[in-house]
């Protein structure tokens, strides 16, 4: 009897040890299963500029964590909260969604599903479980404008948007601020591509709008936008001019005719959020990157070292310092 | 309603050669599918399971074909009269904008009374927008396909100066207007089902569907069993016999296209009332191109165009599903797969009707 009681005690003791260890594996396979997911907007995962700095970003943290990430690029506005719901019932725990545009969808869904993380980029919805990720674009313009502006001889500088809404007008403010600070008589020439989210993948009219910048007298131009912002570049090493890179670094595209990019770190952004809340020190509310944070700058490498002077280095750098400070104050371009 | 022995018989022209057409379409998508280095067959599975697997696949798949049917419509009354409108997309999106204001400014009050507003306004946007192109051609012959081109872009951006600069709720990057009122929000399916005690999982599906339904029977109405539409399938096949029947051409190219503008305009209310409650920068997202696709293949009858509409909303919804479980199938495989469908169907139609009328001649003669 003794035998058999001591027998049942230490199976009993030896069940609850190996349950213990089924729990503890369980959940170290549940943190195993992490899953972030990543909702590209209408501009596709390689588009060279916005989606492609998220892209980079969720795939850094792929590589580093050894962690895979679900993805789905929109195709049409439905399909912006039906991603949404579908990523949340496969399990993913945090949601990044990319533009703007995401926003009304981002919000009904973080209400749907309250337990969950979401998070948007250039875009502010205020609920519990949503981080807004937004970046003072306006910064990185100013100094690109200053650039242009010191290096053009003509002094008029050019810029070229993608489509016409609020925030390529915020890159547009900024630049021609910048400019000015620089030469208070400098002329900034600005045109939009379009009306159309066609406006973002059309190098052919970039590069017809930077030659018209070129045939009124810039020797400078700078564009915000995306895929047709390839056109431009190429307009100006055709031309013999400048251009000026937005989103990536694109100062390698055409090395000595790119003056410099202003550079948004949307890699950054996904990459950390992602590994916030890996680590579970992720936190909703808004975040507002601008120099100060290194959410945006302007770009010096090998690529376009001979091109900016000292000199010029100098003064960016001390304006980029008086941004920081907020000694020198870039207004942002408001909607209404 | 005899079938011809010239031809094929009626139940093989109306159902076997489509789906024979649609078969070849998925085969070469499958081999597609099978260079990308996913299986064939899950791929499929996971088309027709996305589209009509489940209640909200399905509710997604009508949704889809509901926009689908109006502007297929649209183009469908238009070839009817001899015109070819390429302007459904922005004929869409400024009948969105009448849809759009009755919601913005009337919204508050009952939705039956917001209802009718609201289609008058999306009908009376739309038919105002193809006026224009009308007039043009009939009065100056200026070709109504250039034209309805250029109204397109002509739409959009009046549409994005609206947006950006005046509409556009206050204080936001994206350019959308403020939400509607709680009154110019179309009933969903799902909540339409659970009052007669049916539970239906949620999708965008809305009472829309049937007000699509409804144009498609007016449509068959009106072309098919009125002296008007007597009138409009003369002018469209011969105008000369018109002038000689006492029918007048351009009178008869501007009504079509009012007409036509007027169908397309009712996007709005599946789209915006049914689903987004606002409006949004490109709302049509390309839905009034997709409406010529509809309305070839359904032979630009109501009944055809239906079934037209249902399949171009299952490949959007089953293509979506198609990427979201497949990585290796980004949208742009789908846009392949939803290209060759077109392809088959539409454009190499007769493919395959030589080789059946044979077989069934054959058949006839054991």
């Amino acid at each position: 009897m003794m035998n058999l009681t001591r027998l049942a005690q230490s199976l009993s003791k030896g069940l609850v040890r190996a349950a213990a260890a089924l729990a503890l594996g369980f959940a170290a396979a549940r943190a195993a299963d992490f899953t972030p997911a990543i909702i590209y907007d209408m501009g596709g995962k390689f588009d060279r500029s916005f989606n492609q700095s998220a892209y980079e970003g969720a795939e850094k943290f792929k590589k580093d964590t050894g962690l895979a990430y679900r993805e789905f690029e929109i195709t049409n506005a439905a399909q912006r909260e039906q991603a949404m719901v579908q990523l949340a019932r496969r399990g993913a725990q945090i949601i990044l969604s990319t533009g703007f545009t995401q926003a009304s969808a981002v919000e009904k869904a973080a209400k749907q599903f309250p337990n969950l993380k979401f998070v948007i980029i250039d875009a502010v919805v205020d609920l519990p479980n949503v981080q807004s990720i937004n970046f003072r674009e306006q910064e990185s313009s100013f100094l690109c404008g200053m650039a242009a502006a010191m290096i053009s001889k003509t002094g008029k500088v050019g810029f070229v948007g993608g489509m016409d809404i609020p925030l390529i007008r915020k890159f547009a403010l900024g630049y021609a601020e910048g400019a000015k600070y620089v030469n208070p008589k400098a002329e900034v020439f600005q045109n939009m591509t379009g009306t159309t989210p066609a406006a973002w993948n059309d190098p052919t009219k970039g590069a017809e709008l930077a030659k018209s910048q070129f045939g009124r007298g810039a020797d400078v131009v700078f564009h915000a936008a995306g895929a047709t912002g390839l056109g431009v570049m190429q307009a100006a090493k055709d031309a013999g001019k400048l251009s000026i890179g937005c989103d990536s670094n694109q100062n390698y595209l055409h090395p000595g005719s790119v003056l410099t990019s202003a550079v948004k770190r949307v890699d950054v952004a996904v990459y950390e959020a992602f590994t916030a809340a890996k680590n579970g020190t992720w936190k909703p509310g808004q975040l507002m990157l601008g120099l100060k944070e290194n959410g945006v700058d302007f770009s010096l490498d090998e690529h376009n070292r001979k091109l900016i002077t000292p000199g010029m280095e100098a003064k960016l750098k001390q304006a980029k310092a008086d941004i920081i400070s907020g000694k020198l104050k870039v207004s942002e371009y408001r909607a209404q | 309603m005899s079938a011809t022995a010239t031809k094929l018989p009626r139940w093989a022209e109306l159902a076997l050669l489509p789906a024979v057409n649609l078969l070849a379409a998925l085969l070469l998508s499958g081999v597609v599918v099978k260079i990308l280095g996913e299986s064939p067959w899950a791929a499929c599975r996971l088309l027709l399971g996305g589209a009509f697997g489940s209640q909200d696949g399905l509710g997604y798949t009508l949704y889809y074909a509901t926009n689908f049917m109006f502007t297929g419509l649209a183009v469908a009354v238009a070839y009817h009269a001899g015109l070819f409108n390429i302007g459904g997309e922005g004929q869409a999106y400024v009948g969105g904008l009448g849809v759009g204001l009755v919601g913005l400014w009337l919204g508050h009050l009952p939705f039956l009374v917001v209802m009718p507003l609201a289609i008058l306004a999306g009908a009376a946007f739309g038919a105002a927008w193809a006026f224009i192109p009308a007039w043009l051609q009939a009065r100056r012959g200026s070709h109504i396909v250039i034209t309805t081109i250029m109204f397109n872009f002509i739409a959009a951006a009046l549409m994005t100066y609206l947006l950006v600069n005046v509409l556009i709720k206050p204080g936001q990057q994206s350019p959308e207007t403020r939400e509607f009122g709680p009154g110019a929000a179309m009933p969903a399916a799902h909540e339409l089902l659970a009052r007669i005690g049916i539970t239906f999982a949620p999708s965008p599906l809305n009472f829309a569907f049937f007000l699509a339904l409804a144009a498609a029977a007016l449509v068959w109405v009106l072309v098919w069993r009125t002296r008007w539409g007597y009138a409009l399938r003369v002018a469209g096949q011969n105008q000369a016999a018109a002038v000689y029947a006492g029918i007048s051409p351009p009178r008869i190219i501007v009504q079509a296209m009012l007409l036509s503008g007027a169908l397309a305009g009712c996007f709005g209310l599946n789209e915006l009332l049914g689903s987004q409650h606002r409006i949004l920068v490109d709302f049509p997202g390309g839905a009034g191109f997709v409406g010529i696709a509809v309305a070839l293949m359904g032979r630009n009858h109501p009944a055809g165009i239906f079934l037209a509409a249902v399949l171009f909303g299952a490949l959007a919804q089953g293509g979506s599903q198609l990427s979201f479980d497949m990585p290796k199938i980004n949208r742009d495989t789908v846009v392949v797969i939803q290209g060759l469908v077109i392809l088959f169907c539409g454009a190499l139609e007769n493919v395959f009707r030589g080789p059946l009328a044979a077989l069934f001649r054959r058949k006839e003669a054991a």
